[in-house]
């Protein structure tokens, strides 16, 4: 269904500044959505809807490092401000105004730590633009791939959910579209965490009784829903692992609000 | 004279022992580092009416808040009659605010009865829950012994405080009725009138009843505050400080440490003279005088009542970690360290830490920093913030890190990703 990759235009800021232009926002990639597969296509849909409303927009591209988020929540605190003061370096040489990112983590860092180190941004995730766009009349669910009869839930990403008390932005997305809502029974505020923040990601989970996507697969299975949202790339690989773990890969897809945007407009 | 005189000496030594507690306890939570919560004042006692005052964060759970309600609610407005009940002891009078209040002597003494018997009921309900219906809320490894007992001790207090309430009113109802020496009619008894009939008729056994429950009843509440300081109902006081000193920032917003980031600086540039920030403490915390007087508040604040834990996903996938024992560890620790300075005076080391004698590192790898905890809490308690100060201590002093994440850091600083990519394939995802 994709299109072929060639078609999406994502300039560079390198590219930029050499044309002696400035985007009106930048897009901060991350880690996850740079080099993890599936991260990655959603990299791309993000990209098409930034295309789509004519955004003007670009990357740092090989100039972009890690925020630092899962040192400092690991507890590398050195390591983190290291990481912070050299984005913040690369920011600042190109005078960025705003920031959007495709995920939670990297958005919460940047919005949230980097300012007490001297990098003052606008920071939104993109699920906030998306809803931006919806509200302004720029993005519907029209031209695209219909979701009737589809059953969606949203999961809360904990560090939008909780981290920034970002929890409607994403289901606007949800709500144009002619789809069947439901939400687990610990959303919002109560949400259950996927189980990859603090460093989880990147490491064998604590001797337990289970793992705590299987924990949250049984919200997921409670609320029979046929399609999972998410809005962060570790949530995407944690509720993908439990949705195959749960053996229901045929009945359950697992998809980020960009790329239900993208679908639900053909792009 | 000699009830007055005995009286007064009680109340002296309870309120001068209590106060004595209290000091402790203040002093040792000032063992803490240095934080400062003196922003933003307005918002502050604004957070403060609603968590603390208001309660608006007990709500999630509706029938634990309302029985909550009636107890605190209780609690609050009956004091005004241990007010009178106070002047009474001292001066020698009887029902001291009748006369000056009038026909609204009548409403309060009405209203404090039926405050009574519903923080009576809201009791026996809690111990209901806590020993029969066993709520896994109220279990756990840190849920020992003593603070199982002493959830329980509080519940049957605050049940003979309020029985002893009710039936000093039901004998004092029966000896105005009977006209019987100082015992003028005032007051209203909604509730004690059914307690009544169950009291002998004479007059000198009512007067004794009379006698005996209001002294049982305010040496129990002599006895009951100064019990408080010792256990985790301290909370009824340390809730307001807390939540008026809360976090105000967003949950996500981890603090940046100021000694890194002159370290930082100073690697990035030779020249950068590094702002005093104070004396150089370790990296982190180890134990808990590294930790700040608001984490340390915030243990001595904390009432056990698991919703921290209840909600965490690790400990709901049977992992080490709950919430809640690093709470109560804290407290533990922080008073132990307390103890020993009273006793072996301020150079004594004891060889203990809270590191590793109490919370293991096992706890505190287990944590996905989801801030379910913190959301939890009815009175902003963040224990989060020790899990992670604690982690800085392992990571940042002792470089024990779990071999995984130390992969992970070593790829942050070498490629700029958590993963092993080289940068150069930063734009890869295009195609």
């Amino acid at each position: 269904m994709e299109h072929p990759k060639s078609e999406i235009k994502v300039p560079t800021m390198a590219e930029m500044a050499a044309e002696g232009k400035q985007p009106d926002i930048l897009f901060w990639v991350g880690c996850a959505g740079s080099f993890d597969e599936r991260a990655q296509k959603i990299t791309r849909d993000i990209c098409k809807i930034l295309n789509h409303t004519g955004i003007s927009f670009a990357v740092l591209g090989t100039e972009e490092s890690c925020t630092g988020d899962p040192a400092k929540r690991a507890g590398n605190e050195f390591l983190f401000q290291m990481q912070a003061m050299a984005n913040i370096q690369v920011l600042d040489a190109y005078q960025i105004k705003k920031i959007v990112t495709g995920c939670p983590h990297c958005f919460n860092t940047l919005k949230n730590e980097y300012p007490g180190l001297g990098g003052n941004y606008e920071v939104i995730h993109h699920s906030e633009l998306i809803q931006q766009l919806i509200d302004d009349g720029k993005l519907k669910a029209e031209g695209g791939e219909s979701f009737k009869g589809k059953r969606i839930t949203y999961h809360d990403p904990c560090y939008l959910g909780r981290g920034n008390n970002v929890y409607e932005a994403p289901r606007k997305a949800l709500e144009i579209l002619d789809a069947d809502l439901v939400e687990m029974k610990r959303c919002k505020s109560n949400g259950l965490c996927c189980g990859a923040g603090g460093g989880q990601m990147f490491k064998e989970p604590e001797k337990g009784k289970k793992e705590i996507n299987v924990e949250r697969m049984s919200d997921v299975l409670e609320a029979k829903a046929t399609v999972v949202a998410a809005a962060c790339p570790f949530c995407m690989t944690m509720l993908s692992d439990g949705v195959k773990l749960a053996d229901k890969e045929q009945e359950i897809q697992v998809l980020d609000i960009a790329e239900i945007t993208v679908r639900a407009n053909g792009l | 004279m000699i009830p007055q005189i005995l009286f007064i000496i009680v109340l002296a030594a309870a309120v001068y022992l209590f106060s004595k507690n209290v000091g402790k306890i203040r002093r040792n939570i000032l063992l803490g580092k240095d934080t400062d919560r003196s922003d933003n004042p307005a918002l502050r006692w604004k957070t403060m009416a609603k968590i603390a005052l208001g309660q608006t964060k007990m709500v999630k759970r509706p029938l634990a808040a309302v029985l909550h309600f009636f107890i605190y609610a209780g609690f609050i407005i009956i004091n005004l009659e241990v007010m009178e009940i106070l002047l009474d002891g001292v001066i020698g009078t009887h029902r001291i605010f009748s006369k000056p209040l009038g026909g609204l002597y009548n409403l309060l003494i009405g209203g404090f009865e039926i405050l009574a018997i519903l923080v009576l009921l809201a009791c026996v309900v809690f111990l209901a829950r806590r020993n029969i219906a066993r709520l896994k809320r109220f279990s756990g490894v840190e849920m020992t012994k003593w603070p199982r007992s002493d959830a329980n001790y509080i519940l049957i207090t605050e049940i003979l405080l309020m029985t002893a309430f009710l039936t000093m009113n039901a004998a004092d109802h029966k000896l105005q009725l009977l006209n019987f020496g100082h015992y003028i009619k005032a007051g209203s008894f909604p509730i004690s009138s059914f307690i009544s009939p169950l009291l002998p008729d004479s007059a000198t056994s009512l007067e004794f009843i009379e006698r005996f429950c209001w002294w049982f009843h305010i040496t129990g509440i002599l006895f009951f505050l100064n019990y408080v300081p010792y256990s985790k109902h301290f909370h009824i006081l340390l809730a307001f400080p807390n939540t008026y000193y809360s976090n105000l920032k967003p949950k996500g917003e981890f603090t940046n440490m100021a000694s890194v980031t002159n370290e930082v600086k100073a690697m990035l540039d030779p020249s950068f003279v590094p702002e005093n920030i104070g004396e150089p403490g370790r990296f982190g915390a180890k134990d808990v005088t590294d930790l700040t007087w608001k984490n340390l508040m915030e243990a001595y604040t904390c009432t056990e009542c698991g919703r921290c834990t209840s909600v965490c996903p690790a400990n709901q996938t049977g992992k080490l970690l709950s919430p809640r024992k690093i709470m109560m560890d804290t407290r533990d620790r922080i008073t132990e360290v307390g103890n020993n300075l009273d006793k072996h005076g301020k150079d004594y080391q004891d060889s203990k830490t809270l590191l590793d004698d109490y919370i293991s590192r096992e706890e505190l790898w287990a944590c996905t920093t989801c801030n379910a905890c913190t959301d939890a809490c009815p009175v902003n308690i963040n224990p989060l913030e020790i899990i992670i100060e604690m982690r800085q201590y392992i990571v940042m002093e002792e470089s024990q890190a779990p071999a995984s994440l130390n992969i992970m850091f070593g790829n942050v600083e070498n490629n700029g990703a958590p993963w092993k990519y080289s940068n150069a394939d930063r734009l890869n995802w295009k195609g």
